[in-house]
């Protein structure tokens, strides 16, 4: 091959209204156009969807081509002369206008997309500027509610099959369609099959005229009263970027903003929509005080006053041991930490967790080696060992499903019940719930022929196996818990041996609360400290700064919880957490709550937690207030403030070192910016992130902790290293003084050390390995008279967010049990009927339902949705929880 | 009625797995559908997206592009008079008007016996002989009124059964070549 040939291949030469440029081969001409400033109207053509060449609004000319092309479905060539201006383009333009507006209603002072219409600002820029059309327009009822949160107005549609194309190619759910023909078509469900997408929000986001609504904005607001600032979505941990959009202090809308490595734009109609939970007028606006049985309003002076006597007392009585906090994984990076800070710093108490006994062990999370949402989808093989993602982080659902449909990517799903992936999944193993370690042991130990294992047969365990197998090293595995009715461990501890058995693998962490990775990553976990290290090995480098220090490691959720039951821990500080609700075990949550003798409560609304307490401190939320958030992936972006909270409502940074101050104790800053830039100091992952370097410009989609710095990446440790490093961190070989600066260490985890002076010191972060996740027992032997239950999330659960967002509340589902219909033969049931189930904990009577995804030998109940659940069922205690289903008669 | 016969799913299967995708036997299936009921439902719809793993709704979307899919029940016997221009400038209308008066129907109404179902078509590429009109889409050219009675008699005797099937029906085979006897005779394929 030639050299001119090869350089041909890169790049071609286009020249577009005069102005010549380098393009990639293939890529469209309205895209190519468009990088150089060059703009061509359209209506069909979005960036992020298949083109069609629906609308004809982008007609150009291209020398040599016969008629006008258009330039959405054209791709560049070398040469290539296109013109976007020339008369008979105009004409072309004007008339492909004049055609969409034949049957426009016009009703622009009435449409909430007037001001902001494509079809309004194009036919200002390229129209004709009248019709000829005096005929009568075609009508249509307007307009239909094609589901809760979208209405369509047929007649403002022109047809351009974004939402269409979307619900299909990108949603998956092609719950709307184009029906009849001709000057006929409309978009439409079918009758009684509501476009029930948790995605259909975008589809009124890219309509290019004002055909689809959102309901909760319909009539809210007019685009020139809107103000915006650009934030990230806090429902989940995905973390997409988003407008905040408000009007008159009022959050009113949501738009998804196109960041590359994480949403491409979309945004689940959660996130979308869950804005107004913050609007809800039932917020905790004033602190509260407990008098008798009584929460009665009292001024902040009053609440700190009591809140740092209770927890004094409990110190000073009973030792910080004694106090523990829960919660925390909803506010910003500065939230995480100053609570960190307060309890770790000041406090001295270690039991501490911003997960409940939900999600994984903090050392697993921080631990493993991590990957990101483009890794994932670039993998030769995906593992996913986790939640259901459509139901919990939805927007890495699109990413992912994009790369298997789109990309080839193959995906082993490993799980106790099949999910909205297993239709994409290469093969799905379904293993019997608090078995994973089994199947991932199997799984890696190259056996021929492969054993049955948890459940699984072996055929299915070798498939699987060829699977990632061939992947070789390429394997990024999704890791989050599948079920909280199994115990959290025993998903870590088959992470721990996929990592011993693959160490070029890499895991994506599928933890679902909003910033849940920014407050394991700033401490708020057991046995951590800010920075992703160990309490032992950043013992030195933090006492310099912090003064106390824990001296022994702390509990996690399920120790808290299970020693406030029992009066061991005596002062419980519940930072948005409602363990009533969100702990698996709600029996042994209700005991903890009144075990605790002081509790206190930093939250947004009165939950069935925060009821219980004796002083609530009300807490701004999401769009109130400024900081910073990461998500799965460890990306570090902004959250900004946009809308001035009710009340006298404070951000949890504020509260918890004005609490600091009462407790003797002085955390240190007096703004958010001083929080952070004490996190970019100290936290060992995130030394040298500065503000500075957050508000670069290329650093518009934020940065990925550990932060690196301008230099190379890090290299990675090979595992004797790795489990030698973990063995330090759980104190088990070298006494903690001998960890921090100790040469060794320093090169195994931190190797620019060496060229980096400021490093001096700075503990290694840690490392997770086999036997870290702590033992758990095996599950019992199965019973046949027994089920054993899975509990995943639902999108639309009983959760703060949709409980007070008007337009979401009732999209929770009710619950059903849903078993494999040959269990179901066998007790004699069928989908409908009511059944008496029961735990060691209570008996409930719930509808059953037949689905085959349910291994046999299992039931799903989902997890928090209204009323009574499988939190009532699940026994905490035990590894897993198993039930009797009875007939009810 | 509606979702397809247990006979008809066994047809179904056999016809999807003729195509490495099975999307590609929406049409056939549809016809099927139309076959069975002489028209398509709603759950038929549901029925075949669910054989073919498709939403309702992109059945719907497929199914409402094509008119001769009719989604509202029609008679036995579907009766399209052409107006286009050929047939207009013969008589086309006067026809029409001719056949609602005589079936006792409007257009787009079926009587109430269910054997007849009146619709005004567009050409019919049958203009050498307008007026002209289909009856479940089998061509009958040059029809005066008088044709038209004598039509509809033997229609509704079934004495046209064999070259007229009920509407829905297809022609698996190809029928035996037809000699013009009338001018009203169906013509086609044969002809
Ligand atoms: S409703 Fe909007 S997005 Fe959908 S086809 Fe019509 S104009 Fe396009
Ligand atoms: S996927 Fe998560 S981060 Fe993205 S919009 Fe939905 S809730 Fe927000
Ligand atoms: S944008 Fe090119 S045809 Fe619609
Ligand atoms: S005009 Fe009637 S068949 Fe052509």
């Amino acid at each position: 091959m030639t050299e001119q040939t090869e350089t041909k291949k890169d790049t071609v030469t286009v020249t577009v209204d005069g102005k010549t440029f380098e393009a990639a081969p293939g890529e469209l001409v309205i895209a190519a156009a468009e990088r150089h400033g060059i703009y061509i109207p359209r209506f069909c053509w979005h960036p992020r969807m298949k083109p069609v060449g629906m609308c004809r609004m982008c007609l150009v000319e291209i020398e040599g081509v016969r008629g006008l092309p258009p330039a959405c479905t054209t791709p560049v060539a070398e040469g290539m002369v296109v013109d976007t201006r020339t008369p008979v383009v105009k004409k072309a333009q004007d008339g492909v206008l004049e055609f969409l507006l034949i049957n426009h209603p016009l009703d622009c002072p009435v449409c909430d997309r007037g001001g902001e219409c494509p079809l309004q600002d194009q036919t200002f820029s390229f129209g004709p500027g009248e019709s000829r059309f005096v005929e009568e327009k075609r009508h249509f009822e307007k307009p239909i509610a094609i589901s809760e949160l979208v209405a369509l107005d047929r007649e403002r549609c022109i047809q351009c099959a974004r939402c269409t194309r979307f619900a299909d190619e990108v949603a998956g759910d092609p719950l709307i369609s184009f029906v009849d023909r001709g000057d006929h078509t409309q978009v439409l469900t079918f009758p009684d099959d509501p476009f029930t997408s948790y995605f259909s929000g975008n589809t009124v986001q890219i309509c290019p005229v004002g055909a689809l609504t959102a309901s909760p904005y319909r009539f809210k607001a007019r685009p020139w009263d809107l103000d915006q600032v650009e934030s990230t979505c806090s429902t989940c941990a995905v973390g997409c970027r988003v407008n905040l959009q408000s009007s008159q202090n009022d959050l009113v809308r949501m738009l998804g903003v196109d960041s590359e490595p994480v949403n491409h734009s979309w945004l689940c109609d959660k996130g979308r929509f869950g804005y107004q939970a913050v609007e809800h007028d039932g917020r905790v606006t004033h602190p509260l005080v407990r008098k008798g049985d009584e929460l009665i309003e009292a001024s902040w002076s009053e609440a700190y006053a009591a809140a740092a006597k209770g927890l004094a007392d409990v110190r000073d009585l009973h030792g910080a041991g004694a106090i523990a906090f829960l919660g925390g994984a909803r506010g910003t990076n500065e939230d995480a930490y100053a609570w960190a800070k307060l309890a770790k710093g000041v406090l001295a108490t270690d039991s501490v967790d911003c997960q409940l006994d939900d999600g994984l062990p903090a050392a697993a999370v921080l631990g493993l080696p991590r990957a990101t949402i483009d890794d994932a989808c670039r993998a030769k093989a995906v593992l996913l060992l986790g939640p259901d993602l459509k139901e919990e982080l939805p927007v890495l659902y699109l990413r992912l499903r994009e790369a298997v449909v789109d990309g080839g990517v193959a995906v082993v799903e490993l799980g106790p019940q099949s999910t909205g992936m297993t239709r994409h999944a290469k093969t799905t193993l379904l293993y019997r719930p608090g078995e994973a370690v089994e199947v991932a042991r199997a799984l890696t130990s190259g056996r021929d022929p492969m054993p049955d294992a948890g459940g699984v047969r072996g055929e299915e365990l070798a498939a699987a196996a060829g699977i990632l197998g061939r992947a070789g090293e390429g394997v990024v595995v999704v890791l989050g818990r599948p079920s909280v009715a199994e115990s959290g461990r025993t998903v870590a501890e088959a992470a721990a041996v996929i990592a011993a058995a693959w160490p070029q693998a890499r895991f994506l962490p599928a933890l679902r609360r909003g910033n849940v990775m920014g407050a394991l990553d700033m401490g708020l976990a057991p046995g951590v400290l800010p920075g992703r290290v160990g309490l032992d090995a950043g013992r030195e480098w933090f006492s310099q700064e912090w003064g106390v220090l824990p001296e022994e490691p702390g509990l996690d959720a399920a120790g808290i919880v299970g020693a406030a039951a029992e009066g061991r821990v005596q002062a419980l500080v519940l930072l948005g957490a409602d363990p009533i609700n969100d702990f698996p075990d709600r029996t042994l949550a209700r005991r903890a709550l009144a075990g605790a003798g002081f509790v206190v409560a930093v939250d947004t609304f009165l939950t069935d937690s925060s009821r219980e307490a004796d002083v609530v401190l009300p807490a701004a939320m999401y769009g109130e207030k400024a900081g910073t958030t990461t998500n799965i992936e460890g990306r570090v972006t902004r959250v900004n403030q946009k809308v001035t909270a009710p009340g006298t409502v404070r951000s949890d940074w504020i509260i918890a070192a004005e609490l600091a101050q009462r407790l003797g104790g002085d955390l240190g800053f007096d703004s958010t910016a001083a929080v952070w830039a004490e996190i970019a100091r100290l936290a060992p992952s995130h030394v040298g992130l500065t503000a500075d370097v957050l508000g670069r410009r290329e650093n518009r989609d934020g940065v990925v902790a550990p932060y690196e710095g301008e230099g190379p990446p890090r290299h990675e440790a090979p595992v004797e290293q790795i489990e030698a490093a973990a063995a330090v961190h759980q104190g088990e070989t070298l006494p903690s003084e001998a960890v921090a600066g100790a040469p060794e260490h320093a090169a195994v985890d931190e190797p620019s050390d060496d060229d980096d002076p400021a490093g001096a010191g700075r503990p290694p972060l840690l490392t997770f390995a086999v036997g870290d996740a702590g033992s758990t027992a095996a599950p019992p032997a199965v019973d046949a008279y027994a089920l054993r239950l899975v509990a995943g999330r639902r999108l639309y659960d009983n959760g703060v967010t949709v409980r007070h967002s008007a337009h979401l509340a009732g999209l929770a589902p009710s619950p059903r049990l849903r078993a494999n219909p040959y269990d179901l033969d066998r007790l004699g049931l069928g989908t409908g009927d009511r059944v008496r189930v029961t735990s060691s904990r209570t008996t409930l009577t719930l509808e059953v339902a037949a689905d085959t995804g349910i291994p046999r030998g299992s039931v799903a109940l989902p997890f928090n949705l209204p009323g009574e659940g499988a939190a009532d069922l699940i026994d905490g205690t035990q590894p897993v929880t198993d039930l009797r289903v009875e007939t009810t008669n | 009625m509606a979702r397809l016969t247990q006979e008809n799913v066994e047809r179904a299967r056999e016809i999807i797995s003729r195509y490495p995708a099975s999307r590609s036997a929406l049409l056939p299936l549809l016809y099927l559908a139309q076959e069975q009921d002489g028209w398509i439902d709603d759950s038929a719809m549901e029925h075949i997206g669910d054989l073919l793993d498709l939403t309702p709704a992109q059945v719907l979307g497929t199914c409402s592009f094509y008119t001769m899919f009719k989604r509202q029940p029609v008679g036995r016997h579907l009766v399209s008079v052409c107006t286009n221009i050929a047939c207009l400038l013969n008589g086309g209308y006067e026809l029409l008007e001719h056949a609602e008066a005589r079936l006792g129907v409007v257009v787009d109404e079926t009587t109430p016996d269910g054997e007849f179902t009146l619709e005004e078509v567009e050409c019919l590429a049958d203009c050498d002989r307008a007026p002209c009109l289909q009856v479940n889409y089998r061509f009958f050219g040059n029809v005066t009124h008088d044709d038209f009675d004598r039509l509809v008699d033997d229609l509704r005797a079934g004495r046209l059964a064999e070259t007229v099937p009920a509407h829905g029906v297809l022609n698996r085979e190809q029928p035996p070549p037809v000699s013009v006897r009338r001018a009203d005779a169906p013509h086609g394929a044969g002809d």
